[in-house]
């Protein structure tokens, strides 16, 4: 109730806050983010030049509409014709238009000098330290870190928000639909070249505070950079129209010291060798069984329902795909099912966790196959 | 012959067949006011999920439908035809033509545009539902992974293209060879000058959206990769195509409110127009100019250094002739004898609100900050304080202007004015958040959002809701003054106004002008 109260208080107040933020945007910028009304200066040199461009332009624009309206309102008020006023006469006067040509024509002119400078070093790409392959999927990002040695490291960042605060049945968290599970982690102080694009449609990563926004096109490879200077953690989304899911594709970009980075790097890369070794293995149920449950309720989850059930997707408790052939399975897990919404797992998945959400679907929500996938088999089918 | 020359023939074949300038432009105001309002509907579904952070309403899948539908219906189905029914009932009026050139294929050009609105809505209880890919429907989203539907939504947008190719080739014709003797280009005015230079627009641009979705239903049904790179395409080649059309539409959509607002303005003033010559230059300045730019729309989508600038240098440059016109406005204003009647309330409106839309659109054409604006709410703010203080603000004024010359009955001012008051309140609450919200981060064409965007989508929602509802308000205004309002019969309803249009009997008798007027 309290909270409602506060609610709509401040809805009252909204007008009249927007008014005064307006005027001292500058001060409030320092503040909490909720109510922000002006553009993040970010944390790169970047974003701060584009933020004093837009300023700038932005009083430019306020000074001349202050100019505009006042004579326009001067005229309304004083040359109205309740005051008795008889019209003049008058309708030319080359000098007057050809002045108010030229003059804004020289203010665009003052405008573009600065312009130009920003967009010629935002094109700047020489000297990045650090390359990271961004792929748009829908509706998940794949990140890769492209390293000389060749000790890639690559995974999947998905949202986090579970879907019952979507659908309002649970109260909703600080960073609500800006959450993911794995986020981009880059050091501070170094210049990271993104190299954007996309497996299916076309999407576009934007992170305010890096003061990056790139199309993710398939088929093509964008290049953009930033170079953070705090350290912190800075969220933003997909911003081009990709389909059902759009709105639920966050980006978090978690900029730490070259230290933290350095440990989280070597961290991957014993999970990615670690990976490696398991391929080779084979399991039993019960690990299949454990490893493909949480594998399901990262992947699948969303469209197939918790418990199998379907939704979006076809159920899969007593469906006709799990209780099938095994190798039907693999194919509709591994390559997806064109023009739908159940996608080609096979590049986002690695072979072990393949196997147990394969293993999984057959033997949970009352399915009872039986039978095991083991990574080998994913293997030999990806091989065909 | 006799019955042709005095008045419409009886019952439903008189809509059907007719010839008549003022029967056609009246059902093309109609058709384009229903569509108004079935645009705003789905407008309205949009707010009402977007009122609260969290799904609560209606899934994100058919949201999408909503933000796609509600694009092409207001652009496609609302505007375009408000104005080609305005031009239909003015343009002969105005130049002393007995009626359209080409009155036949007048009838045709309309009667083609509801079957096409038919296949376009009817999409929405298809298997897949209707178009989900936004109104600029980017490839490959509306190509490989696009509900079967779209199929029927290329075949609409073509017949939706062929009325517009008719209608504005019948303007051009008009224009150009029904004038009355002595009327010279250069006394024409500014609403036939905007509208003559909005219909080569059209049939430039037309036909590039129509080479857009034959490719699209090539790469669909024919196996083609004009938009696939797998095959050797490109999407950004579909942006290309679709943007060199879409730049010109939307100076299509606003250059005959500029010649609404032309029309109006001096009347009130009771002041003749300001730098007339320079009007006609800065509009047709803005029309060349609107065939260079549509790259802007695509600053992020990696061009080379080179392009960004071009495409930002030029963009920059529309705002010279239209800082012009709003000059010119102002000083119509200047020194005049003003009053303040509905359709002036709405220029008055459309000016301070327009011109908001004009800075944003300044501040969108500088190409670094657009990396920050692109895609956020921003530029539906930006859109919105053009397209409907812009377009709509001045059909309404157009609307109250000519209605007693239309039917010989004058509207309720009380209730005009108070449709403005609530329509420009709705619509600042609505859309002046937006700027906030885009700038701090929130990406356009989302269902839900992250909690810090909550309050002023929640101020957005309901300004919305109050200007959708000002809008039965003008229905009900509309009706009630055809159906009962108060007769006039003078020629010239308003005290400034000037024209030859405000020379015929009122109500204009259904032919006017069977001998040409002398112009002076």
């Amino acid at each position: 109730m309290f909270l409602k109260a506060k609610r709509l208080y401040r809805l009252a107040l909204g007008p009249v806050l927007m008014l005064l933020s307006l005027a001292s945007a500058g001060a409030l910028a320092a503040n909490a983010k909720v109510n922000e009304v002006n553009m993040p200066p970010g944390v790169t040199e970047i974003g701060h030049r584009i933020y004093d461009l837009h300023m700038i332009i932005l009083w430019i624009c306020v000074i001349i509409g202050l100019l505009v309206f006042g004579v326009m309102f001067y005229s309304i008020y004083y040359h109205r014709k309740s005051r008795g006023v008889t019209p003049a006469t008058f309708h030319e006067s080359t000098r007057v238009e050809i002045a108010w040509t030229v003059v804004p024509f020289l203010i665009l002119i003052g405008m573009a000098v600065p312009a130009t400078s920003t967009l010629l070093d935002i094109y700047d790409f020489d000297d990045a330290e650090l390359d990271i392959m961004v792929t748009g999927y829908q509706w998940k990002w794949k990140y890769e870190y492209l390293n000389e040695e060749g000790e890639n490291v690559v995974f999947f960042s998905n949202l986090r928000t579970p879907q019952s605060e979507i659908y309002n049945t649970e109260l909703k968290g600080e960073h609500y639909l800006l959450e993911v599970d794995e986020p981009v982690v880059i050091p501070v102080d170094t210049k990271v070249r993104f190299l954007v694009t996309a497996n299916d449609v076309i999407h576009s990563w934007w992170v305010p505070e890096l003061a990056v926004k790139k199309d993710a096109i398939p088929g093509f490879i964008n290049e953009t950079w930033s170079k953070a200077s705090e350290i912190g953690i800075y969220r933003g989304q997909c911003a081009e129209l990709c389909g059902r899911d759009h709105g639920f594709m966050p980006i978090v970009v978690n900029v730490v010291s070259q230290e933290d980075y350095d440990v989280w790097l070597s961290q991957k890369q014993a999970e990615a060798a670690e990976i490696k070794e398991l391929m080779a293995q084979t399991f039993s149920l019960d690990e299949l069984m454990q490893r493909g449950k949480t594998v399901y309720e990262r992947n699948c989850q969303a469209c197939h329902g918790a418990n199998g059930e379907g939704g979006v997707g076809t159920a899969i408790a007593g469906g006709a795909i799990a209780t099938g052939e095994v190798s039907g399975h693999l194919e509709v897990g591994i390559n997806g099912v064109p023009g739908t919404a159940m996608q080609a797992f096979g590049g986002q998945l690695n072979d072990v966790d393949m196997a147990a959400v394969i293993t999984y679907q057959r033997n949970a929500f009352g399915n009872n196959m039986g039978d095991m996938v083991q990574p080998i088999d994913v293997f030999n089918h990806k091989r065909g | 012959m006799g019955d042709h020359h005095h008045g419409p023939a009886k019952g439903l074949s008189r809509w059907l067949f007719t010839t008549n300038h003022k029967d056609i432009g009246t059902m093309y105001l109609w058709f384009s006011f229903s569509m108004f309002i079935l645009g705003g509907a789905f407008a309205m579904i949009i707010r009402a999920e977007l009122f609260q952070p969290g799904m609560q309403l209606v899934d994100p899948a058919f949201f999408n439908q909503m933000t796609t539908l509600h694009g092409l219906v207001m652009v496609f189905g609302a505007i375009m035809p408000s104005f080609v029914g305005l031009a239909n009932w003015m343009i002969p009026m105005m130049i002393g033509a007995p009626d359209m050139a080409l009155p036949r294929m007048n009838n045709w050009s309309f009667w083609i545009l509801p079957p096409a609105f038919l296949i376009m809505a009817s999409t929405l209880f298809m298997e897949g539902g209707a178009p989900n890919f936004g109104w600029t429907f980017y490839a490959p989203l509306s190509t490989t992974y696009a509900p079967p539907s779209v199929t029927y939504f290329i075949f609409s947008i073509h017949v939706l293209g062929l009325s517009s190719i008719m209608g504005s080739i019948n303007i051009i014709a008009t224009v150009m060879n029904m004038r009355a003797p002595g009327m010279t280009y250069m006394k024409m005015p500014l609403f036939v000058w905007t509208w003559l230079i909005t219909a080569f627009l059209l049939v430039s641009v037309m036909p590039v959206l129509a080479g857009a979705v034959t490719m699209m239903l090539m790469d669909i049904h024919y196996g083609t990769s004009f938009f696939s790179a797998a095959g050797g395409g490109d999407p950004v080649l579909f942006q290309h195509i679709f943007w060199f059309f879409g730049h010109p539409e939307v100076y299509i959509i606003i250059l005959p409110a500029f010649g609404v607002v032309s029309q109006i303005i001096p009347t009130f003033a009771r002041k003749p127009l300001f730098g007339y010559d320079s009007m006609v230059y800065a509009t047709a300045s803005i029309a060349f100019l609107s065939f260079i730019v549509w790259a802007h729309h695509m600053y992020t989508v990696g061009m080379p250094v080179a392009g960004e600038l071009f495409f930002m240098y030029a963009t920059m440059l529309i705002a010279v002739p239209t800082g012009v016109k709003v000059f010119n406005w102002v000083t119509t204003m200047w020194r005049g004898a003003m009053s303040f009647e509905t359709p002036m309330l709405f220029c008055l409106g459309f000016l301070v609100l327009f011109t908001i839309g004009g800075f944003t659109g300044l501040m969108l054409s500088i190409a670094p900050a657009d990396f920050q604006y692109h895609d956020s709410y921003f530029v539906v703010a930006h859109f919105h304080y053009v397209m409907v203080a812009g377009a709509v603000f001045s059909m309404s004024a157009a609307v109250y202007y000519w209605l007693p010359k239309w039917c010989g009955r004058m509207y309720s001012e009380a209730m005009g004015k108070t449709h403005f008051w609530i329509s420009f309140i709705g619509f600042n609450l609505a859309f002046f958040p937006q700027h906030f919200v885009g700038l701090a981060g929130m990406p356009r064409r989302i269902p839900d959002y992250a909690l810090q965007f909550a309050d002023f989508n929640m101020l957005s929602s309901i300004g919305a809701f109050i200007y959708g509802a000002s809008q039965i308000l003008f229905l009900y205004n509309v009706i009630a003054t055809i159906v009962s309002g108060k007769p006039t019969s003078e020629e010239k309803t308003w005290e400034g106004a000037d024209g030859l249009e405000w020379t015929v009997a009122t109500p204009a008798p259904y032919h006017t002008f069977e001998t040409p007027p002398q112009v002076r």
